[in-house]
């Protein structure tokens, strides 16, 4: 892994070894206009914090020159940053090793939120190596010949096959570092690259205005005013992206109000939705369809807002009518969360995640392959949490004692595949139960005793019940 | 009184288009060919569409090269002879054909009326950027002048800003004709829409005429194209929107479903806060942003063990009432809304006096707003279960929060109900007062 790394920034470097020796050949060189050069370096690396919704370099210099008080920190976007047209006006503009010197800066010196130093500078050799490429198959093309013809639509062919070798480039050496760091993070279908490369291609677009206008007798702000376009939907993107992270904020903001109500579900939801993708993962789901499913199965028991707070805190057997208030709360959960349209599927499976395979459970009665998918998945990752988890009157029984329960009760009371499912994936990820906060959980609060039959209750010393806030996950 | 502006700006734009279409016709196209391909990018334009907040729709393409051929100079270095009539005979013939095109591809005509507007915006702003900018050519002032260089691309800069402003303002005045927000506020929204994607548009339009110059016809479609990713981003921005609002309604739902809050209480108060709003003349985001935060007024209350008896937290002691609206804040501040909505719930049962007894200033207008309408509904709530009918209740509600006017409740926001009507279903409909 050293070596493939070391390797690419060694490759890297190499691009920026015409700056300062003589070029061997006329694709390579041609003189270095540093009235070009410094102008893009700046504006790439400027634009791009703007476009990741990070203050820039000169904001924050100009802030710590007035003495104010830094920025706070915000979370960056993950996956560096994909601001190109700058890069593709240094690759259509300037020659090879200078292209490859404009995405440098930015990379090195840019948002503060990105991570260490290796990544730095493994991301600045994979731009310059993508912007060498381009450089080159430009030049070869004759494209600054055609440019300053103002050739069309030969120009625009040229920069077009520009772009795409830069594209190939970046997107193999991502591949690379994809695979050595190991990190999971599906890639994306064919929509998702094809999304990519028409965004390219618009970026490719904004850069040959670029070096088009440039060429031109109209002045800078000419050229600031052709990166208006792109950097506003970057920036708008940036805070999109950043709505999208408050959706999630905002069903951790349910859970934590049933949580509040009823405070032994502390953490329960959260490994719900965790056994629940377990599970789905199994089964071989499609990835979008289980991040709607970990929502579903976190926000299973949200309806228990409406059942009484003292209902769910009693330590004891329930009246027949106390029974049926409690039975209601898929019922209101659905009904909180019935118009929020980004959680498709999983409305259903809130609403139905009490139902039995053999149909005697509630709300409809629905029976076998009629209890929708996401609905058989959280009640097995439902009652299996219930039983493996410590409650206030009760120690959390072992994990293999769970399962075999859970084996016994496939077929009537849970889907056998799910149950399969939840077996084969704990034998290979194994499970974190949940250790009771220091001090035993405070409120003393039972689980609904309903879906599994609860196992006896062996009472348990009761500590000196201090009341801990946010023991869990 | 609210419906002549629209009309007299309709009739405008609609005798402009005839008057140049019969004078294109009497004289003949000038450059045939590039009025051609400004009509179909025009047309091609008008598919591609962007729907802002407040039904408002943009179709960033085609007005882009609407303006652009208002401020089209040479082409290729060659001078282009067009004019400022023809012009607004390309914008208007593009529009219709874009129209026809949407209508063959069976595209769903949308909402008519905004459709419409942008039409009768566009033609209008691309007249005005070719009166500023055509005269001055075609007349070969600019080259006596002489306007080259970095200059010539101040001024159309320039032109290109002026041509936004006045595009803003038309944008107002037919804004305000269909909601009845006051102009100031219709022109804040307008402006502020303009630093988003207006900007993008204007500085589009404004670059394509300049790249034409530079290399003739092919800078259209080649040029455009970053346009569509701002719209796309845009379009993003607006569904997320759409969650934002879904999720803050259930996060509204949430107090009513555990029982905290009476049922629709805070969709009531919402609306009166919203009529309110209106009344005392903030502008679209504003109001947006009052909606959300009476919507989730009550969030707070999630972190009691037991309800309040009738949701009635306006009866409950001021400290409790501050401390319950500082919980619901802290809730909101992680749904990601902006930042003034969860400042405005915090800051909701603070007094609104400092103690030397002078009004306090730094209270944010909303969280008046939002108090005055939340103590106004449990009141009407109290007062329907004590068994008083309508009228009564309300006459009596509004006695019980004139009691305290001027000191937990501002005499300016309790005129405003007073005048919308004691609040309720009859005050949510936008009426014509609010555009005195």
């Amino acid at each position: 892994m050293a070596v493939c790394v070391a390797g690419v920034l060694l490759a890297g470097l190499l691009c920026l070894l015409p700056l300062v020796a003589p070029a061997p050949a006329d694709w390579l060189g041609g003189p270095v206009d540093l009235r070009r050069l410094a102008p893009l370096a700046l504006l790439h690396l400027c634009l791009e914090s703007l476009a990741d919704g990070m203050p820039t370099p000169c904001s924050r210099l100009w802030r710590r020159l007035a003495g104010r008080a830094p920025h706070p920190d915000q979370p960056g976007r993950r996956g560096g940053s994909s601001f190109f047209p700058v890069l593709f006006a240094g690759v259509l503009m300037l020659p090879p090793a200078a292209a490859a010197l404009v995405a440098v800066p930015a990379a090195l010196f840019g948002n503060a939120a990105r991570p260490g130093p290796v990544r730095r500078l493994w991301n600045a050799a994979q731009l310059a190596l993508a912007a060498f490429a381009g450089a080159v198959v430009f030049h070869l093309l004759g494209g600054p010949r055609l440019l300053l013809g103002s050739r069309f639509p030969a120009a625009a062919l040229g920069a077009l096959a520009a772009v795409l070798v830069f594209c190939l480039v970046n997107g193999v050496l991502v591949g690379i570092v994809r695979r050595l760091s190991g990190s999971g993070e599906p890639i994306g279908g064919p929509r998702a690259l094809w999304a990519c490369l028409v965004a390219a291609l618009l970026h490719g677009a904004a850069g040959l205005m670029v070096a088009v206008l440039w060429q031109g007798p109209y002045g800078a702000l000419a050229v600031l005013l052709a990166l208006l376009p792109l950097s506003i939907s970057a920036w708008v993107s940036a805070q999109t992206h950043r709505e999208q992270a408050a959706h999630r904020a905002t069903v951790q903001a349910l859970v934590q109000a049933v949580e509040i109500k009823d405070a032994y579900t502390r953490g329960h939801s959260e490994r719900v939705g965790r056994a629940s993708v377990l599970i789905a993962r199994q089964l071989g789901m499609a990835e979008d369809r289980i991040r709607t499913l970990h929502f579903a199965g976190t926000l299973h028991d949200v309806g228990k807002l409406a059942v009484a707070t003292e209902l769910l805190r009693r330590n004891g057997p329930l009246s027949e009518a106390e029974r049926h208030a409690v039975e209601v709360h898929p019922v209101a959960g659905h009904e909180l969360v019935r118009d929020l349209a980004f959680l498709g599927e999983a409305r259903d499976g809130i609403l139905h995640h009490h139902e039995r395979l053999d149909g005697r459970g509630y709300p409809d009665g629905l029976a076998g392959s009629r209890i929708p998918e996401f609905a058989r998945i959280i009640s097995v990752a439902d009652a299996f949490d219930s039983m493996t988890s410590t409650r206030s009157y009760r120690r959390g029984r072992p994990v293999d004692e769970a399962v075999a329960e859970l084996g016994r009760c496939a077929g009537s009371q849970f889907d056998p595949v799910m149950v399969g499912a939840l077996v084969s994936a704990l034998d290979q990820h194994g499970w974190q139960v949940e250790p009771p906060p220091p001090g035993g959980w405070d409120g003393e609060v039972p689980d609904i005793p309903l879906g599994v039959p609860e196992p006896a209750r062996r009472s348990r010393g009761r500590g000196a019940a201090v009341p801990t806030r946010g023991g869990s996950s | 009184m609210s419906g002549a502006a629209p009309a007299a700006l309709y009739g405008a734009a609609a005798g402009l288009f005839v008057a140049a279409l019969a004078h294109t016709v009497a004289h003949g196209l000038a450059e045939p060919a590039v009025a051609l391909a400004f009509v179909a990018l025009i047309a091609a334009g008008e598919c591609v569409r962007v729907v802002l907040p407040g039904d408002r729709e943009q179709a960033p393409v085609g007005t882009a090269a609407a303006l652009a051929y208002a401020l089209l100079g040479p082409l290729r270095g060659l001078p282009t002879s067009h004019g400022t009539l023809q012009v607004v005979t390309v914008a208007g013939l593009g529009t219709l054909a874009g129209a026809l095109l949407r209508r063959l591809a069976g595209r769903p005509p949308g909402a008519a009326r905004a459709r419409a507007d942008a039409a009768v915006r566009r033609l209008l702003t691309a007249a005005f950027a070719a009166v500023l900018f055509q005269p001055l050519y075609t007349s070969g002032a600019i080259d006596r002048l002489p306007l080259t260089g970095p200059r010539y691309g101040a001024f159309l800069i320039a032109v290109a800003a002026l041509a936004a402003l006045c595009d803003a303002a038309l944008a107002a005045v037919l804004q305000r004709s269909r909601t009845g927000v006051r102009f100031a506020a219709a022109l804040e929204d307008e402006l502020r829409s303009l630093a988003g994607i207006g900007s993008a548009i204007v500085a589009t339009g404004m670059l394509l005429s300049l790249l034409a110059g530079e290399v003739g016809l092919w800078a259209l479609p080649l040029f455009c194209s970053p346009l569509l990713l701002a719209r796309a981003a845009f379009r993003r921005a607006a569904a997320v929107r759409t969650t934002t609002g879904q999720t803050i309604a259930a996060l509204a739902r949430a107090t009513e479903v555990a029982g905290y809050t009476t049922p629709g209480h805070a969709r009531r108060v919402a609306d009166t806060a919203c009529a309110l709003g209106r009344e005392l003349g903030l502008g679209t985001r504003d109001l947006a942003l009052l909606e959300y935060a009476a919507l989730m007024h009550d969030i707070g209350q999630l972190s009691l063990v037991e309800p309040v008896a009738d949701g009635a937290t306006a009866l409950l002691p001021a400290e409790e009432q501050q401390r319950i609206a500082r919980l619901g804040s802290e809730v909101i501040r992680r749904t990601g809304v902006p930042r003034q909505v969860w400042q405005q719930v915090a800051m909701l049962a603070d007094p609104g006096r400092l103690p030397d007894g002078r009004p306090d200033r730094s209270l944010p207008v909303a969280a008046r707003i939002i108090r005055v309408a939340n103590a106004h509904d449990d009141l009407l709530t109290a007062a329907r279960s004590a068994g008083l009918t309508e009228v009564a209740g309300r006459l009596e509600a509004l006695e019980r929060l004139r009691l305290e006017r001027g000191r937990a409740y501002d005499p300016v926001v309790l005129d405003a109900l007073v005048r919308v009507g004691g609040g309720g279903p009859a005050a949510t409909v936008g009426d014509g007062r609010a555009a005195n």
